[in-house]
């Protein structure tokens, strides 16, 4: 293709590899020394062991973070997913006055920093009595999440030839059997990727939960409150637990969702 | 491939399908408007009240006072006096942009050879697979990675321990700003090299052809066309690394350690030991001020007409 190829550019490829390294380097280094026997993780290795991840699974805090984690996670996901694609639809769908504004509002919260989204939100809900509830974290974190499954969704409509809708309607469909029998089979792979995505995002996040959560603290929260204390290969031990559960979900998710190149219909 | 190609085309114009069906029924249409606004509303509801509505009470904050340890709601300036005038805030001010700023241009420079690569010159294959791995690292608590950085630079950690083995001197610099760029480049990176990637892929390779045959050379093709071409993606990659490391808390306070503070610093300390809630609101809508005036510039710069453009 390309008419002034030179030669095959090794530099280039190996500078690639550095970078990779460098960004893989932290996941792999938390990995590794979760299974060294030593107290302070130096080179090279002591021998290798469980025990960290004993420590961790007989953690009773830590238990319960993994069990809030995963309550607000779920219910996040499933709200979010829900605002996410009526968001998504109304943007496939209609044009409107303020529609920019509309769709601003709906995709913006991801890019405020966290730490500010956290004090708001704590002030905000402290006023009405909801500060320090784990449905007050949900609340949070469906603001967080919603933005990421419009955009999913949003994109798989986009691969939806507008007439077939049309098509059902002059069948004499309503717009909402329409939606259901349309739409939502349409969408469906890429909701459960929502689901499972946004699970994900609720399930590493730690400055909201720890702003708003109060003593309800999530797995982050406490991961965070360890980071804080003094070194521990325990924090290797639930790190690579947390990495594992948090890349299967995304994994499940990208199983799913076909992303853009699905076909439009058979 | 066939006819589908005109999707895009015809999803801009969505109404039309309902400009066909609408005017059948006044009962129909007004059935049509109950639906729609069943639809669009909890979104936007949802986002009122517990995104916008946070924001509007965290403004209006800044203007509250503590008395007796008490917030009240007040109308007093006295948040931003104290702030604005004195120096560690305008320390900590200075020294978050500069490092963010800093963070946003190395990630770029450094992303760019990498973003090139996956775009134009690995297979298919290799790119999809290059491109996984970058999202998951978007679902790897930050947080642990952070700490994995300590581990990595602790004085007797594996850096220095690889060090040791070929004889050169330990480096040390946890609790340096070196450090905080370091987990700020981790945050951002990825991200950075995400978007650029995009944004090289999708130049038009006729271009470059055209750039070839008109005898330009390898490096001119990538500096005078290939990447101003992608201008776009690439700003808004760098300003995406400026918005993540200016408003991050963990690098700083973990591998900086928190000397000198940063915004985020001065925020959470208000709210946690400090228990001044107004005056970290005062921190947050500064962050919110410049953070928008950065955006909206990058913004102008990135979609500014051609004729401006050297």
């Amino acid at each position: 293709m390309n008419p002034a190829k030179p030669r095959p550019n090794l530099w280039l490829y190996g500078y690639v590899g550095v970078i990779f390294a460098f960004v893989f380097t932290p996941i792999i280094t938390t990995v590794v020394f979760a299974f060294d026997v030593n107290r302070y993780p130096s080179l090279p290795m002591g021998g290798l062991t469980l025990d960290w991840f004993r420590q961790v699974l007989a953690d009773a805090s830590l238990s319960r973070g993994v069990r809030t984690s995963l309550s607000v996670a779920l219910c996040s996901a499933v709200v979010a997913t829900a605002l996410g694609f009526a968001g998504a639809y109304v943007d496939y769908r209609y044009r409107f006055l303020g529609k920019n504004l509309y769709l601003a509002l709906l995709t913006l919260p991801p890019l405020v920093p966290v730490v500010i989204l956290g004090l708001a939100m704590l002030t905000f809900q402290s006023r009405i009595g909801l500060a320090g509830s784990v449905q007050g974290l949900i609340v949070g974190h469906i603001v967080l999440c919603a933005p990421f499954a419009l955009a999913l969704i949003r994109m798989r409509l986009a691969s939806l030839d507008p007439d077939i809708e049309a098509a059902a309607w002059n069948l004499g469909a309503t717009q909402l059997s329409t939606l259901r029998s349309v739409i939502l089979p349409f969408c469906l792979p890429t909701i459960l990727a929502c689901l499972f995505l946004t699970a994900a995002v609720s399930f590493d996040e730690f400055m909201i939960a720890w702003f708003v959560g109060g003593t309800n603290e999530t797995l982050p929260v406490r991961v965070l409150a360890m980071l804080q204390g003094q070194v521990s290969p325990r924090i290797n031990a639930v790190g690579t637990l947390v990495f594992g559960l948090s890349i299967a979900l995304v994994l499940i998710s990208q199983l799913f969702n076909p992303g853009r190149r699905g076909r439009t219909q058979n | 491939m066939n006819s589908r190609t005109v999707i895009p085309v015809t999803t801009g114009d969505a109404v039309v399908p309902t400009g066909h069906a609408a005017p059948r029924r006044t009962r129909r249409r007004a059935r049509g408007a109950r639906f729609a606004l069943g639809l669009a509303l909890p979104p936007l509801v949802w986002q009122l009240a517990f995104f916008i509505g946070p924001l509007l009470v965290l403004v209006a904050m800044t203007f509250w006072s503590v008395k007796m340890f008490r917030l009240t709601p007040d109308l007093a300036l006295g948040n931003w006096t104290h702030l604005l005038s004195s120096s560690f805030f305008w320390d900590a001010y200075l020294y978050t942009f500069w490092v963010a700023a800093l963070s946003a241009v190395l990630a770029s420079v450094l992303a760019l050879p990498v973003s090139y690569a996956l775009a134009r010159k690995v297979s298919p294959r290799l790119q999809r697979l290059a491109i996984l791995l970058l999202i998951v690292t978007f679902f790897t608590s930050y947080p642990v990675r952070t700490y994995a950085w300590q581990i990595v630079f602790s004085p007797s950690g594996i850096l220095n321990s690889l060090l040791a083995l070929i004889g050169v001197e330990p480096i040390l610099i946890l609790n340096t700003t070196s450090a905080t760029v370091v987990g700020f480049l981790t945050l951002t990176m990825p991200l950075v090299i995400l978007i650029q990637t995009f944004a090289i892929a999708s130049v038009d390779q006729r271009l470059i052809e055209a750039a070839y045959n008109l005898g330009c050379s390898h490096g001119r093709t990538l500096f005078t066309v290939l990447f101003p071409s992608a201008r776009i993606g690439l700003i808004l990659a760098g300003t995406f690394a400026f918005v993540l490391s200016f408003g991050d808390y963990i690098s700083p306070a973990l591998l900086g350690g928190s000397r000198p503070p940063t915004l985020s610093i001065l925020l959470t300390d208000q709210v946690k030991s400090g228990n001044h809630w107004p005056r970290a609101a005062v921190v947050a809508v500064t962050m919110i001020l410049t953070l928008l005036t950065v955006v909206l510039g990058m913004l102008a710069l990135a979609y500014r007409k051609k004729g401006a453009a050297a």
